[in-house]
């Protein structure tokens, strides 16, 4: 055990901390989940790309700094605690990208990753259908070879997609055989929304962002290059990518551990009864036991383990964990937590949680039956 | 930064490991409840084969006769022990008592380190009449605070104790009948707080190990159990209710684990360290005791099964060394909360 940071990495927090807190936009960005909002991130994800802060992980030749793992957690330790805008760009940078890393060419890497780094193509994720949401295997979207062209045509719908209005490109699962067993008919595609055949509508979150879109598809073309994997065996691809979203990547610890230490502020202001400081409590030690789960995770990953299905461990917990913290912040405000603020909006964001990325339902059974072994019904 | 069991720590939980897995049998903790036999006879020959690989002296230097480890061996090899549900005073003697009496030279430090003597301790109230003391009836030593908050270890037999019926049997506990005279003193009041907070990590360490054993004997028993045909274990809300134990006992253990280090190596936020280890490790045994006897059904509510031996002891450990919401309070106070409440 050695939970000390070295030189280097207390070099690169102190360059993270003086640029975040000589950059960071103040007063406070709207949401990027509106459309004004989203120009206003843009510009500060390329303030981010110029500086080398926008993909810290990845290899310098796509505008990274080769950061370890344990490096990008301080980065990410660091964005929070500055108060950093959310990323209008993680689902490309955070969930596309570690799959185009592992399964991806090298021409599509070269292709695709400068310009998600830089904020010019923005990336959305075409996962849930109306039919198919927990089920995602049961997708009825499909693509259907043309032979002539060299490539696809897609047909379909995709909805409750995240700032689908306002991305340039969609990754997503399409049905390439509807004849094969229903995991393996499944084809992994990289679709530019601005071709021919593709129309996204925006329309309301339940806390009235536009941050959801249906993605209609009548025969949108995609070349036979904008296949990720291989052609019917997207569902692993798409697993790799569900990983990435339940786990580490997109929910580093600090963005809770940078809550809890909001909402011990938040409580520090008033008079609190026994029970609701209890709760301010828990909620900070939750948000202190997600970042110890963490450090031993990125410990194993370092050296060559892969979380696996103990992702949905990560994803359970810390979807959990903010919706308790959020409904204590919302009795510690009382009568004024209807008026809306980072509070409320937190609160109604934290009750997304348990649904996206897979529910958390899926989850306990993804636990039960792959970390704990228990039969299958 | 490495997350991680260090080799000389995974090595002596591993020896423990082995040695409970052949011999601290279910029997064997049946042994020691009152009326059992041979009582403590074989409990205590086990704890002398832990000794032997070093288990008692892991806090006590090398030059004294022990390991010479920190506090970072401690989570691993008495979380082993807590699985194993041996029904000894295993915290209290090693990472309360052992360093202590050989900082001060104690007599007893010898028969400790070999196994043939078992300390106790009670330090989470001063030293007085009422005062419940797990093993109070069996152990050779008994760790007690006084008023001012300096330690004093008495032998069994100085202490007007009368015996107490325990939910745990094998606890064996004792109530104290009038304030101890006499004793020797082995902590001054500065330096009986680590030995506090060492009994804490101790504590939340077992409470990890119960877990895991009541989860591993339920995920076992839910698999083979078949009702309506197919095994509960297939049933969704089985599967959830265990999936949720498990999340509780996986985000237990790597606190205790930062906890140890946290003590091993002084940090500033070892006591808050501490108290989230026991928060999360007293939540996790009770919160898997109750999904364990749930999920087993009547069987669970015998005492013929096994389960039961472990749920006791969760129970009982959960609320000592500081229950989570006494633990809770400190961290309040750590945090500077206001409380209208108190």
């Amino acid at each position: 055990m050695d939970l000390t940071e070295s030189p280097a990495e207390q070099a690169f927090r102190a360059e993270a901390r003086a640029w975040l807190e000589a950059n960071v936009p103040r007063p406070a960005l709207p949401s990027g989940d509106t459309r004004e909002g989203f120009a206003a991130h843009l510009d500060w994800e390329r303030a981010l790309f110029e500086a080398r802060w926008s993909v810290v992980s990845w290899p310098q030749r796509y505008g990274g700094r080769d950061a370890s793992l344990w490096e990008w957690l301080i980065f990410e330790e660091e964005y929070y605690r500055a108060g950093a805008p959310q990323r209008v760009t993680q689902n490309g940078i955070f969930l596309l990208a570690p799959s185009l890393f592992e399964f991806g060419t090298a021409e599509q890497q070269d292709r695709i990753l400068p310009k998600m780094a830089a904020g010019e193509e923005l990336w959305a994720q075409g996962w849930s259908e109306p039919a198919a949401g927990s089920d995602l295997a049961g997708i009825t979207s499909r693509a259907e070879r043309d032979e002539a062209a060299g490539g696809w045509r897609l047909y379909g719908q995709k909805t409750w997609t995240t700032r689908g209005a306002f991305c340039t490109h969609l990754f997503g699962l399409f049905r390439t055989d509807p004849e094969a067993e229903r995991h393996r008919g499944l084809t992994y595609f990289l679709v530019d929304l601005r071709s021919p055949g593709v129309e996204v509508r925006g329309f309301e979150r339940l806390d009235g962002d536009e941050g959801f879109a249906d993605v209609f598809f009548d025969g949108a073309f995609v070349p036979e290059r904008d296949v990720l994997g291989e052609v019917n065996r997207g569902w692993p691809v798409a697993m790799a990518t569900t990983g990435s979203e339940r786990g580490l990547t997109l929910r580093s610890p600090s963005r809770f551990v940078t809550a809890a230490n909001r909402l011990v502020e938040l409580a520090r202001s008033g008079t609190l009864d026994g029970d609701l400081q209890d709760r301010v409590v828990q909620s900070w030690i939750e948000a202190r036991a997600y970042h110890l789960f963490t450090l031993e995770q990125v410990t194993g990953i370092v050296t060559g383990e892969s979380p696996g299905a103990r992702s949905s461990l990560n994803k359970l917990y810390w979807s959990e964990l903010d919706v308790r913290l959020h409904e204590t912040a919302m009795e510690l405000l009382g009568a004024d937590a209807e008026a809306d603020g980072p509070w409320s909006r937190g609160f109604e964001f934290s009750l997304a949680g348990p649904i996206y990325a897979g529910t958390n339902e899926i989850q306990r059974n993804i636990v039960a039956e792959r970390l704990l072994g228990l039969p299958r019904a | 930064m490495r997350f991680a069991v260090a080799e000389d720590a995974a090595a002596l939980r591993d020896a423990a490991e082995a040695l409970l897995a052949a011999r601290a049998t279910p029997a064997l903790i049946r042994s020691a409840w009152p009326g059992a036999h041979p009582g403590m006879r074989d409990v205590r020959d086990v704890w002398r084969g832990l000794a032997g690989i070093g288990v008692t002296g892991a806090l006590v230097a090398e030059a004294d006769g022990g390991l010479g480890l920190d506090e970072n061996a401690l989570p691993p090899v008495l979380s082993r022990i807590g699985h194993s549900g041996l029904p000894v005073p295993a915290g209290e003697t090693v990472a309360v008592a052992a360093p202590l009496l050989a900082a001060a030279g104690h007599p007893a430090l010898p028969d400790v380190l070999s196994g043939a003597a078992l300390v106790t301790a009670q330090l989470s109230t001063p030293a007085a009449a009422g005062v419940l003391v797990p093993f109070g009836q069996t152990a050779d030593y008994v760790l007690l605070r006084a008023d001012d908050g300096e330690l004093r270890v008495y032998e069994r037999g100085e202490l007007e104790a009368a015996p107490v019926a325990a939910v745990d049997g094998s606890r064996r506990l004792a109530r104290l009948l009038a304030r101890p005279a006499g004793g020797v003193p082995v902590a001054a009041p500065a330096d009986a707080a680590a030995g506090w907070e060492r009994g804490v990590l101790a504590a939340a360490a077992i409470l990890v190990g119960l877990a895991e054993r009541m989860l591993a004997m339920t995920v076992d028993y839910v698999a083979g159990r078949r009702q309506f045909g197919v095994p509960v274990g297939s049933f969704q809300a089985v599967k959830h209710r265990l999936a949720d134990a498990y999340l509780a006992v996986e985000f237990a253990r790597p606190a205790v684990l930062a906890a140890g280090w946290a003590q091993a190596s002084a940090a500033a936020d070892a006591a808050e360290q501490t108290s989230v280890a026991k928060v999360l490790a007293s939540d996790a045994a009770t919160t898997v005791a109750k999904a364990a006897i749930q999920c087993h059904g009547a069987i669970g509510y015998t005492t013929e099964y096994d389960l039961h031996l472990f749920a006791k002891r969760a129970w009982a450990l959960a609320p000592s060394w500081g229950s989570a919401g006494w633990h809770r309070r400190r961290l309040a106070a750590s945090l500077c909360l206001p409380n209208d409440g108190a």
